[in-house]
């Protein structure tokens, strides 16, 4: 019996390929085997190290990608883990997100009482995960992939001990997790079945070169694959997990779910639909058409009717998700660009904003109501101008990246003769807008619940913003400002971060 | 001179405010007066460049673009940084560079509550430029982008200056303007990716406001033109604001502070007529004779309802908005004419209309200061208390109502005047109908007008503003402000030429596309508003 095994022919591995992934999986296990030996180094080190790593993981992207640009895409293990500019960009994202969210979690866990390396460890995990998510080339790595993504966030959802609605939220996102897992790994099974293949440049070759008599099975599959993955980035009718998870979870590691996690499921989304079946677009297209319109106009409306601000940006987060589901739909190239500018874009925003709501949000991370915005301006007038001029972005003000990007969804979707969903993109965002104004009215009224604006004098108690949860801040103003005024530096890596499917070779 | 006017002239008249308003960022809050200089300074370095380039303008050549400055700005949207002067921007562009400084030298003793100054005034500038750079831009993202940037500090002056219900306005008021202006944008790059060169048969991917208006939306369907068309109308239209979308007008005119009202009324409305005189009309003619009636009609109905809603108000400032529905409303009937004659008088009405209930609210606003109320039915005997400001008050509402001889007439007489004789391809009968629902509505404007004076400057003063001290009359900054306004009323109604004969060149560039669609528009017509100019 032995004698009939041979050996297993090892894939080739391009180690240099796999830069980003081992960088931030390596640094997450030397920071919890460091952490467990020297348990008295100080609490600093932590975010300073996983800052380090995940700018080790960009530095990466950054080398692949002009390797990339001199050899074209390769493959680094096997057929199974392509890198392509697309994914490097969608992993330059993710790092960058990690780089932004950890000072800000270094000063939310001073604020709650909180040490140990674990947080960070996870969060490190869970980016690794997303960018395999970025280049996997076949449903089986993605899967992986997702899973590594997701484990990790439902833990950090659930951090927060202390707060019942933080365990809430992770149970919640732990059970609608496993619930959508299990729905993608049926439309991979039924994928598989109708063309004989998990791997996507098998699956495009396959597509290409026979014509499927019978496609319910395939047809099937696609939907399921949508579901699941439709779970990931919030689309609508599978978003009821967002606005409880947001809302429980603690802020920082919302801030990190809805850029870096969000990007992630997108990447997937696009390379998947766009990219490996994008011969059979006349399929899917109409799905993600209805899903967009649907996650638009929900996401929209019902932000506007919450109390608690967390809520409000979970809702918009899922208007902003449609906006890139514009993008995907285009399934032009000019599309998938937008939709990774608008990623990007609305990644260092979304950071930006939840790091204001991290230091206002008080001990106990649970007054992120309305009326605790209050008077912001009065009692931090720099961090409420900082605050205005996210929310402004986000409703897509011009001179903010939010303007631009959400300029390149609606020429994407003109382009392709979508005129009523872009008709319907410009609705949402207007009734958006309106959920932004509201948070900026609150932020510029007195906090005694009159409207005397701007009296300094009566300011309530000095609020403590950490000095690092200041300066992410300040950054991801000045990249909202800077980018909204000299787009081309984005745009050309958008444009150029074209996804691809080599095959093995 | 002209070297340097081509080369920077209409930058630099942009953007000094801006600079003014960035170097009162810079300098600290409480030095109260360096910050009303600065802001004056700007303000009147704007309107001195503004003389400049009114000496400059070659008068000869109205109809074309002068001072042109063409230069890269985004490439990867293919926006470019386009502005250009002519005979339509020019009258507008010169509406806005005076009445800024006016509402910076009346901001001097009359800031506001909350006061803080600084943020009042740098908001103020920014307005201004976003304001000026509208009327000046030739690439449609570029106008876009200005047309937003007027958006931002007129929420924030009505939404923290404002009265009592300041939030419910001025969030209305963005939600409104922000809705419009997001189907324009969709129009905007509709056009973008449709438009085709007539010459050469190619997609002509531009968004430069001077080849967009030479295809005049040659080679698309007429039915996608209509849609366009469409969303232009509903992003212009809630500017100017035409009749269903209007109703944030009464609430941010009533809200917003005086200084903010009286930008809101001279400048800002006539950023929605002003873009389709600029953009809608020249750029798709064949759909606007489509909706022309349809404009037509919504104008009349402004006309008719605005005047109705004056008669129903009780608050004076109420009612000067409403009747600003009821003058746009002519000067959207001007325009959907789709002639010269009407679109001369449409151009002169904005400006009749900006300068004349610029100076309404001004009024409105001292006499709330004096009274502390704008209820009609408390006022009463101005004229024996503060004689001046009543007499002024008479004076302007006179203008108000389309006497002759005063400039408020030039609007409103031609414009009605063309309804008789629309572009050919309009129905002649729809607008000889519009022209008398318009005609009674003059009568309206008369009655509502007279009434208000009736009410408040006559009789014996109230007894319990009787022996008020605060009842003084027209102060030395007042006077200061307001008589440019007051000159240029009669000096606009004695010798309308001064802005008929520099809009007329440039109207006929613009509807150049309607004469050819049309076969020519009615020369008589032409002829005739040819005349009145002169």
């Amino acid at each position: 019996m032995m004698a009939q095994i041979g050996p297993v022919a090892a894939p080739a591995v391009d180690w240099a390929g796999l830069g980003p992934v081992l960088a931030l999986a390596l640094g997450a296990v030397v920071a919890i085997m460091v952490r467990t030996l020297a348990r008295r180094l100080p609490d600093w080190v932590d975010w300073a190290w996983t800052a380090l790593v995940a700018a080790a993981a960009a530095g990466a992207a950054v080398s692949l990608w002009g390797r990339v640009g001199a050899e074209g895409p390769f493959n680094a293990v096997g057929d199974q883990f392509g890198v392509d500019r697309f994914s490097l960009l969608v992993t330059a994202v993710i790092a960058v997100s990690v780089m932004l969210v950890a000072p800000v979690l270094h000063g939310f866990c001073q604020r709650e009482g909180w040490s140990g390396p674990e947080i960070y460890v996870l969060m490190l995990l869970s980016a690794a995960g997303g960018v395999v998510m970025a280049g996997a080339n076949d449903l089986v790595v993605l899967f992986l992939g997702l899973e590594i993504l997701s484990i990790p966030a439902y833990v950090l959802a659930a951090r927060n001990l202390a707060r019942i609605q933080s365990l809430e939220a992770g149970l919640k996102y732990f059970v609608l997790g496993a619930f959508s897992s299990a729905f993608l790994l049926y439309g991979i099974a039924l994928v598989y079945g109708s063309t004989g293949t998990t791997n996507l440049v098998g699956i495009r070759d396959y597509l290409s070169r026979w014509v499927v008599l019978s496609d319910a099975m395939l047809l099937a599959g696609l939907a399921l694959l949508l579901v699941g993955l439709g779970f990931k980035v919030a689309a609508v009718p599978f978003h009821a997990w967002v606005p409880d998870v947001y809302q429980g979870a603690p802020t920082p590691v919302v801030a990190f779910m809805a850029s870096a996690v969000k990007t992630a499921g997108f990447a997937a989304v696009i390379r998947v639909f766009v990219v490996a079946f994008d011969l059979r677009s006349g399929d899917w297209q109409p799905a993600v058409y209805a899903l967009a319109v649907v996650t638009l106009l929900t996401g929209a409306v019902l932000a506007v009717v919450q109390r608690d601000v967390k809520r409000m940006l979970a809702y918009s987060s899922i208007a902003h998700a449609g906006f890139v589901l514009v993008g995907v739909q285009a399934a032009s190239g000019r599309g998938t660009a937008a939709a990774v500018f608008y990623l990007a874009a609305y990644s260092v925003l979304v950071i930006g904003s939840f790091s204001v709501l991290a230091a206002v949000s008080g001990p106990g991370d649970s007054r992120t109501g309305l009326d605790d915005l209050r008077g912001l301006n009065s009692r931090r007038p720099a961090l409420a101008l900082g605050f205005t001029v996210l929310l402004l972005a986000q409703a897509g003000v011009p001179l903010t990246s939010g303007f631009v990007a959400k300029f390149e969804i609606i020429a994407a979707a003109v382009d392709a003769r979508s005129f009523w969903l872009a008709v319907v993109a410009m609705v949402s965002a207007v009734v958006a807008a309106f959920l932004y104004l509201r948070i900026m009215v609150a932020v510029y009224s007195s906090p005694d619940g009159g409207d005397g604006a701007g009296d300094a004098e009566e300011s309530a108690e000095p609020l403590a913003v950490p000095v690092l949860t200041g300066l992410v801040v300040a950054a991801t103003v000045a990249v909202t400002v800077g980018v909204g005024v000299l787009p081309s530096v984005l745009h050309d890596l958008a444009r150029d971060a074209i996804p691809a499917l080599v095959a093995a070779g | 001179m002209i070297d340097f006017l081509d080369a920077w002239g209409l930058t630099l008249v942009t953007f000094v405010p801006a600079v003014g308003a960035l170097v009162m960022m810079a300098v600290p809050g409480h030095a109260e007066s360096a910050h009303k200089r600065i802001a004056m300074a700007a303000s009147l370095a704007a309107a001195a460049m503004g003389v400049l380039l009114l000496a400059g303008f070659d008068y000869g050549a109205a109809g074309s673009l002068q001072f042109q400055a063409d230069l890269g700005w985004i490439d990867v949207i293919n926006s470019r940084y386009i502005l250009g002067l002519d005979g339509i921007s020019l009258p507008l562009l010169a509406l806005t560079l005076a009445v800024v400084p006016l509402c910076v030298i009346y901001s001097w003793n009359h800031i506001p509550e909350p006061g803080n100054p600084k943020a009042f005034l740098i908001l103020m500038l920014i307005l201004e430029t976003g304001m000026v750079g509208t009327f000046l831009a030739q690439d449609l993202i570029l106008f876009f982008v200005f047309f937003e940037v007027v958006l931002l500090p007129m929420f924030f002056m009505i939404g923290v200056w404002g009265g009592e219900n300041r939030r419910y306005a001025s969030i209305k008021f963005f939600l409104f303007t922000l809705f419009g202006s997001a189907l324009m944008l969709l129009s905007f790059l509709a056009l973008f990716f449709l438009s085709v060169d007539p010459a050469t048969g190619e997609a002509l991917r531009t968004f430069d406001m001077r080849a967009l208006t030479d295809t005049a939306g040659a080679g698309i369907m007429l039915g996608a033109q209509v849609w366009i068309f469409a969303g232009m109308f509903i992003g212009f239209g809630v500017k100017v604001p035409m009749f269903p979308f209007h109703t944030w007008l009464p609430d941010a005119h009533t809200e917003a502070p005086t200084v903010g009202s009286v930008i809101l009324a001279a400048v800002l409305l006539k950023l929605g007529t002003y873009g389709f005189v600029r953009i809608a009309v020249p750029m798709l003619p064949a759909a606007a004779e489509v909706w022309a009636p349809w404009i037509g009609l919504l104008a009349v109905i402004g006309i008719i309802y605005g005047a109705l809603g004056c008669l129903a108000q009780t608050d004076m400032k109420r009612l000067i908005a409403f009747s600003s529905v009821a003058h746009m409303g002519f000067v959207m009937l001007g325009i959907a004419t789709l002639t010269d004659f009407g679109i001369n008088a449409a151009i002169f009405g904005m400006v009749a209309h900006g300068i004349i209930t610029g100076m309404l609210f001004f009024l409105a606003g001292s006499v709330k200061e004096r009274y502390h109320t704008l209820e009609i039915s408390r006022l009463g005997g101005m004229l024996a208390q503060a004689p001046r400001l009543g007499w002024i008050l008479g004076f302007v509402s006179m203008a108000s109502l389309g006497l002759p001889g005063l400039a408020g007439f030039w609007g409103e007489f031609p414009a009605i005047l063309s309804a008789y004789n629309p572009a050919n391809g309009v129905s002649t009968a729809t607008f000889r109908v519009y022209m008398v629902i318009a005609a009674v509505g003059t009568v309206l404007a008369a009655g509502y007008l007279l009434w208000l004076l009736q009410r408040t400057t006559m009789g014996k003063p109230p007894a319990e503003f009787a022996d008020d001290p605060a009842i003084v009359d027209v102060t030395r900054t007042e006077w200061l402000a307001w008589a440019p306004l007051l000159a240029a009323i009669v000096v606009f109604g004695v010798a309308p030429g001064l802005i008929f004969e520099v809009t007329d060149p440039a109207v006929v560039g613009a509807i150049e596309g309607c004469l050819q669609l049309a076969g020519g528009c009615d020369g008589a017509t032409g002829a005739a508003g040819a005349a009145m100019g002169g």
